[in-house]
């Protein structure tokens, strides 16, 4: 019969196995984290040194169409069309970098915590997991290069290889994702025994705080979105066609001052809708974020106080943001530079939790080499 | 597996499958020629006022405006639904920890799921008609997402001690 000494014993070899060196939940919490810290940090940066720039430039290839029209030149309007349409490239691209280094991250996080559900053996979910790691790195890297690399020496007349190699790293994503959907139906319709997962089981205080927190923001978010759609949706839309027919209308008039007006509100009419959509989706993103790394807060190897302290610092930021933004028609800059703190304190939470999981498997491996060398010890005393 | 978390987690797989494949088949299909559409209908507006015919620009932005109201409501549905599918799925595997009991949880389970079935449903039939039928749905849909999380965000709060798995 078992005793409990050695049934403990068992549960925690059995914890240690789960976040072994190297070993599948490990590497995808800790590239999990990882990715949306880069993502975020690109976002940044994307934001500060290109999103601006690029808006302007959009802006006034704008201008340049509604001028040529004015001019009469109609091979002009196309050629300013054209660079719209590279600008607009160049900055998709950089969305689609950002946007795809967190939503991997975030995958990589839901894989993790599923992993004990996952009847596959050990080596094939680590196999999987740096397949999934390989394929969300690549696919970003490929789309960020898609507009500096073109159909250079490419063997396709429309796709360059920047586009196929991010293509790659996404069935590579795909097929990962595909093996631990397989994994989780053998679990489901084999044998049907419940799977006991420290992890999981684990309530402290701090992450019923982000679990609650997050879906607050959640809903928050969902809210936002919901009286956006009955405010301001259909104003917008309509708004979007208007501008644009009375621009077109003052080019085929020569009315250069009714161009410069049209002009003039059509980039505040896309700062309102910018700003709305900004708010809706960074609210509901930081929330889910927030409800992820609360299922982790086990392996967050800091004082209590701490975790409590970054999980504030992380809901706190995630609040301000979306809420910054919103302010940032009526504020400017001011409320810009509050929306930028919000996103820097959720960086700042994110690493602060990414280390204290690093803590973590320090202390595992250091409990785990000092039974070996024990082991070897007593070993050698014989 | 309570019948709460079966409906977030099974529901939740489904509607992230719902929502890739139908933005596969729109990558591969539709959105191309959409953006083809919208460029060159925007570009035909202002190519025929710099030729001064003012007909021929009105009928290219109305078909701008067509093209994207339709564009945007397409993205929107296939980002909504995988989007509310991650969302299910991570509520499933924390669903132990609302503090409600199980007939509640099952509700609000329920109501989560057809919600968010409903909801980009809706925004999805307003690019086939412009009624009231479809925007009904899309209301109903959300209001239906917005009173579930409330009762979740509820439930997770509530939660202060550990609970049986």
């Amino acid at each position: 019969m078992a005793t409990l000494e050695s049934l403990t014993s068992q549960a925690g070899e059995k914890e240690e196995s789960l976040f072994a060196p190297m070993g599948a939940r490990r590497l995808l919490v800790l590239t999990g984290i990882g990715m949306i810290l880069v993502g975020m940090l690109f976002g940044d940066i994307f934001a500060v040194f290109v999103l601006h720039q690029n808006a302007a430039r959009v802006g006034n290839s704008l201008a340049a169409a509604a001028n040529a029209a004015l001019a009469g030149d109609a091979s002009a309007v196309g050629a300013n069309f054209q660079k719209t349409g590279e600008f607009l490239e160049n900055r998709g691209t950089k969305v689609d970098t950002h946007v795809h280094l967190i939503g991997f991250g975030y995958l990589a996080l839901m894989l993790a915590i599923v992993q004990p559900w996952v009847a596959l053996s050990e080596a094939a979910k680590r196999r999987l997991a740096w397949l999934f790691l390989s394929g969300g790195i690549l696919l970003p890297v490929g789309v960020f290069l898609i507009h500096y690399v073109g159909l250079a020496r490419s063997p396709l007349a429309a796709i360059g290889w920047a586009s196929i190699f991010a293509d790659a790293g996404g069935l590579m994503v795909l097929l990962a994702v595909i093996g631990y959907l397989a994994g989780l139906v053998k679990k489901f319709r084999g044998s049907g025994t419940s799977v006991q997962d420290a992890l999981l089981r684990d309530r402290d205080a701090t992450g019923r705080m982000l679990l609650a927190g997050g879906l607050m923001l959640v809903l928050l978010g969902f809210a936002h979105g919901a009286y956006y759609a009955q405010a301001d949706l259909y104003r917008h839309e309509a708004a979007d066609y208007n501008i644009l027919s009375q621009m077109s209308s003052s080019a085929a008039a020569k009315s250069s001052a009714g161009i410069n007006q049209a002009l003039g509100d059509y980039g505040q009419l896309q700062g309102e809708k910018a700003v709305n959509i900004a708010a809706h989706a960074h609210s509901i993103e930081f929330g889910l974020l927030a409800m992820l790394v609360g299922f982790f807060q086990p392996y967050v190897s800091l004082r209590e106080a701490w975790k409590r302290r970054w999980a504030i610092v992380m809901i706190i930021g995630s609040a301000l943001l979306p809420a910054c933004v919103l302010l940032e028609l009526r504020f400017g800059l001011l409320a810009g530079g509050f929306a930028d703190t919000g996103g820097l304190l959720v960086i700042l939470a994110l690493l602060a939790m990414w280390i204290g999981v690093l803590r973590y498997t320090g202390s595992l491996d250091a409990a785990a080499l000092t039974a070996i060398r024990l082991g070897a010890t007593q070993g050698g005393a014989q | 597996m309570t019948s709460g978390k079966k409906i977030l987690l099974l529901g939740g797989i489904a509607l992230a499958v719902l929502g890739m494949t139908y933005g596969l088949w729109y990558a591969v299909f539709a959105e191309h020629q959409a953006l083809d559409g919208i460029g060159a209908s925007l570009s035909g507006a202002f190519s025929a006022a710099a030729n001064r015919d003012a007909a021929a620009s009105e009928k290219s932005l109305l078909q701008y405006r067509e093209a994207k109201y339709a564009y945007d409501r397409q993205v929107d549905v296939h980002g909504h639904w995988i989007g509310l599918g991650m969302l299910l799925i991570v509520l499933a595997i924390g669903f132990d920890r609302v503090a409600l009991s199980e007939k509640s949880k099952a509700f609000l389970a329920t109501a989560l799921f057809l919600g968010a079935l409903l909801f980009p449903l809706g925004v999805l039939m307003q690019t086939a008609s412009h009624g009231a039928l479809p925007k009904a749905v899309a209301i109903g849909g959300s209001a239906l997402v917005m009173i579930s999380l409330a009762g979740m965000t509820l439930g997770f709060a509530l939660n202060q001690a550990p609970a049986e798995d």
